[in-house]
């Protein structure tokens, strides 16, 4: 079954910058799919078009059946429920505590008082707790967000998602911040995240090679063009295609990587 | 490229000083000022501030008058800086691009703010003693305005600069907007906004001075009152209890800054 479709997305900045050109492409239940591109190809417009913090220009975005360009406010906020998101720059709320923090993936199911004042229920609590203890975040939980490591701040991040219970997680360049250490438990996290718990992901990337080891199925964004759709055995010209005159540097980077 | 960069900046430069300097000559001839006279007479000064405007024994008798002027200033600096503090809470929110409700709000809350910070606190004072007359009131306002117009640009800063990742990753949850604002922009830029009070807090002490010798209240007043009267003794003792104050209120938020921040 299809959790996602996108039918013919197309996002204008302005009148000049086109960022996405007629895109369309569907994405089944569990999938792990990672979006591959140079920076300012598009990535993150795309994600931020299929739950709209972005608005789209034309096109449809069809998650879980439901036609998210038509949503209203209210019923926008109640899709939202369902679809987690991951940062680059972890956007947590840096003076709270951890287990605040992933509290706040609870917000969505919240009255605007119960939210106001942060009261959660007990259902709520316990489920954090094991998120944070499965994120490996236990010796944590009281501690502010400020006083983290880059690699602990992701992963509270991806608590704050998966409390939510989400079908789909949207991931921008959830490890372009990160030293290698650090970005191989975060991509190992998301990894088992899709797999064990059946989570469709969306992963930005800007690295080729991690975006090769780790995803079913790769979609290369050029100029806000799908150029590549498919699985994750992509042949140097195709990584030309998709990187353009940079493509070189990559190619020789991966092989680097691999022999390490 | 980079060459021809650099000699067109540093050609820039040489015009911009070329012309910093024209405009000098231009306005020492205009307004007819006498700069060896100036300089001259700057030793004549310290030789006048040496020799009458210290406090002595005398002065001494005046201190209890003083501090209760000098408390009226105080409270007042605080009061106007505070409430002021509360209404461009409100205000930053509808003008900061993170938080604003729609882009009308935000531009006519900005064009409010930047109204009231650019007229001078002394502005103020005179536009207010026509409707207020000499009162304390008057420089309660004077100072509420303009404290108001400069704290809803510096919240409004703050919270666009302290606020806004968090404010995306909780739109993305589906929150709403009452949540985001206190499980989000209150947290995240509280710390940063009770620093620039307590900043408004000092800068109002200094300038209900001014205001108060505007005004004919508080700090001010008894200053003018007493340097008029060429008790020069007792008026310096006064800028002793300002600086003094000053210092105070400095140290104790510098304290407050070391344990929020
Ligand atoms: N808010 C914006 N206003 C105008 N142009 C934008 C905005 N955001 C992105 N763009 C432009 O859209 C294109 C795609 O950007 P983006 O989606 O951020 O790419 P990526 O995430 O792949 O680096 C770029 O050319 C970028 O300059
Ligand atoms: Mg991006």
């Amino acid at each position: 079954m299809n959790v996602l479709e996108v039918k013919n997305l197309t996002k204008k900045y302005g009148t000049e910058t086109l960022a996405l050109s007629d895109l369309n492409f569907s994405v089944k239940e569990g999938e792990f799919v990672s979006v591959i591109g140079q920076s300012g190809a598009g990535k993150s417009t795309l994600l931020r078009c299929i739950n709209r913090m972005i608005d789209a220009t034309e096109g449809e975005v069809i998650f879980a059946g439901v036609n998210m360009c038509k949503l209203d406010k209210k019923a926008l906020r109640k899709q939202r429920r369902k679809i987690g998101m991951i940062f680059q720059h972890y956007n947590l709320v840096n003076q709270l505590t951890v287990i605040e923090n992933v509290l706040h993936g609870r917000l969505g199911y919240k009255s605007t008082l119960a939210g106001v004042v942060g009261s959660y229920t007990n259902e709520e609590k316990r489920q954090a707790f094991e998120i944070i203890d499965m994120l490996g975040l236990t010796e944590q939980v009281y501690k502010r967000c400020d006083q983290l490591s880059g690699g602990q701040k992701q992963r509270v991040g991806i608590a704050r998602a998966l409390i939510q219970n989400p079908k789909l997680l949207l991931c921008d360049e959830p490890i372009a911040s990160l030293d290698p250490n650090a970005s191989k438990v975060i991509m190992d996290h998301l990894r088992n995240i899709s797999t064990k718990l059946g989570i469709t992901c969306l992963v930005n990337l800007h690295q080729v090679d991690v975006a090769l080891k780790y995803a079913d199925r790769i979609i290369g964004i050029n100029k806000g063009k799908i150029v590549y759709d498919g699985p994750p055995d992509l042949t140097a010209e195709q990584i030309h295609m998709i990187y353009g005159s940079q493509a070189g540097e990559l190619i020789i980077d991966i092989g680097g990587r691999n022999e390490s | 490229m980079r060459v021809e960069a650099l000699i067109k900046r540093r050609r820039n430069n040489l015009i911009f000083f070329a012309v910093l300097l024209a405009a000098t000559l231009v306005s020492i001839i205009i307004t007819e000022f006498e700069v060896t006279k100036a300089f001259t007479s700057i030793p004549r000064a310290i030789g006048w501030a040496v020799k009458s405007f210290y406090p002595n024994a005398n002065s001494l008798e005046k201190i209890p008058k003083i501090l209760v002027k000098l408390r009226e200033t105080v409270l007042l600096s605080i009061a106007s800086t505070t409430v002021a503090a509360i209404f461009a809470a409100f205000l930053a929110l509808f003008g900061s691009k993170t938080t604003q409700i729609n882009s009308f709000l935000a531009a006519v809350s900005r064009g409010i703010a930047s109204i009231f910070r650019n007229i001078p606190v002394a502005a103020w004072a005179l536009i207010l003693l026509l409707s207020f007359g000499q009162s304390s009131l008057t420089g309660y306002f004077a100072l509420f305005f303009a404290t108001w117009g400069f704290l809803t640009r510096a919240f409004m800063e703050t919270i666009d600069e302290v606020g806004s990742e968090g404010v995306e990753a909780l739109k993305a949850v589906g929150a709403s907007y009452f949540h985001i604002i206190f499980q989000a922009v209150i947290p995240s830029s509280l710390p940063q906004m009770i620093s620039w009070v307590l900043f408004m807090v000092e800068t109002n002490i200094r300038s209900s001075t001014l205001v108060g010798i505007l005004t004919g209240t508080g700090i001010g007043f008894i200053f003018n009152l007493y340097y008029k009267s060429f008790q020069y003794n007792a008026a310096s003792l006064v800028v002793v209890f300002i600086i003094i104050s000053v210092l105070v209120i400095e140290y104790i938020s510098n304290y407050v800054r070391r344990v929020i921040l």
